[in-house]
């Protein structure tokens, strides 16, 4: 029997798709069964994130309307064995499905996945009570800047009530230069104002940019901080305890000298 | 040394710093739905009942509503009032 995740924020481009791909292509990889499920019905974008766009034939709400089986409208990444996508439906809205209709969904996928990672659309109408409706386990992604870490604490609000009372976060988009220099919330800041448990600290990383344009996940490339990041969250999911990379200690002792005759990076 | 570094590198005005405490008076309201106005109501009465048996000042008490981690690591919310007091008066120590 699986799990089923939703991967929430409220604010939109923080990177709640990006999250999605890179967890599931990371957890196929660790050789686990996985289904990610596009819920924002009319502004599909994580088949395009996964370069899978031009596969595309059925989508959720063919499978809800009965149009097609289930097993036609799953899209199977060839690069990742055992990564599938659900696509949404691009021409239609959030209203052309129930939160009982993905409550099913999900639990005939469960019956096929170890993972369900359901990709929740922005904000906190119907696609969020549609996304939120199937899962057993919530992930909120946010970026440390003010206007994200006051919408995710809604969200986290809202998933309480509506059964979701212990989401996990995920701190996306972290500029290490920034946090050094007292310009950005570090990772503690961000803990102690949301008040949740994190599951992850991932770099703003350039090579996020570029693999999004190829249409790969980033998890493929192994030389990347960011890629490292999805990969460790991947594995805390299975329950692994791998401790969150050190982002933020200058390591050099030159950096501590600088510092300690106030020339340094403030 | 800790604190020596921290003078260096960090600053009270750092926009972090700002950004933190903007977030978190605006978060007071948005978890609890509660308006200024009910704060200060609150305020007010705590303020009545203490002033009795001590001396503070009212400009230094900070109420607010905030998220707390219980020891089973739950989390809930509280109400969290910080009064610094000047004095003690002497019917708080010896009541009667």
């Amino acid at each position: 029997m699986g799990e089923v995740y939703v991967i929430t924020s409220g604010k939109g481009g923080v990177g709640k798709t990006t999250t999605t791909a890179n967890i599931g292509a990371a957890l196929a990889m660790e050789g686990k069964k996985v289904v990610l499920l596009d819920a924002d019905i009319g502004l599909r974008n994580l088949d395009v994130v996964l370069g899978l766009e031009n596969r595309i034939v059925y989508d959720l709400i063919d499978v809800t309307e009965g149009t097609c089986r289930l097993k036609q409208a799953l899209v199977r990444d060839k690069r990742f064995d055992g990564l599938y996508l659900l696509p949404a439906a691009q021409t239609r809205d959030k209203t052309a499905v129930s939160p009982k209709q993905m409550q099913d969904l999900c639990n005939e996928l469960k019956e096929q996945f170890d993972y369900i990672l359901i990709d929740c659309p922005a904000g906190i109408e119907q696609g969020f009570k549609n996304a939120v409706a199937g899962a057993d386990k919530a992930i909120v992604v946010t970026i440390p800047e003010v206007s994200a870490v006051r919408d995710a604490d809604r969200i986290i609000g809202l998933l309480a009530s509506n059964g979701l009372p212990y989401p996990q976060l995920i701190i996306n988009r972290l500029r290490i230069d920034m946090v050094k220099r007292g310009d950005m919330m570090n990772i503690d800041d961000t803990i102690d104002i949301l008040g949740i448990d994190l599951l992850g600290v991932v770099p703003d990383d350039e090579s996020i940019v570029v693999s999004t344009n190829k249409g790969e996940p980033v998890v493929a490339d192994d030389n990347s901080l960011a890629s490292k990041a999805f990969r460790n969250i991947a594995k805390r999911i299975e329950g692994a305890m791998v401790p969150i990379m050190d982002l933020e200690t200058d390591n050099s002792l030159v950096d501590k000298l600088k510092r300690l005759f106030g020339i340094g990076k403030k | 040394m800790f604190d020596f570094f921290k003078f260096f590198g960090k600053d009270e005005s750092s926009s972090k710093n700002i950004a933190k405490e903007r977030l978190k008076l605006v978060l007071i309201h948005d978890r609890a739905n509660v308006s200024p106005k009910f704060l200060d109501m609150i305020k007010g009465d705590i303020m009545k009942v203490i002033s009795d048996y001590m001396e503070f000042d009212s400009d230094e008490i900070d109420i607010r509503i905030t998220r707390v981690q219980n020891e089973d690591s739950d989390y809930s919310s509280a109400l969290i009032a910080n009064i610094p007091i000047k004095k003690m008066k002497k019917i708080g120590k010896n009541p009667g």
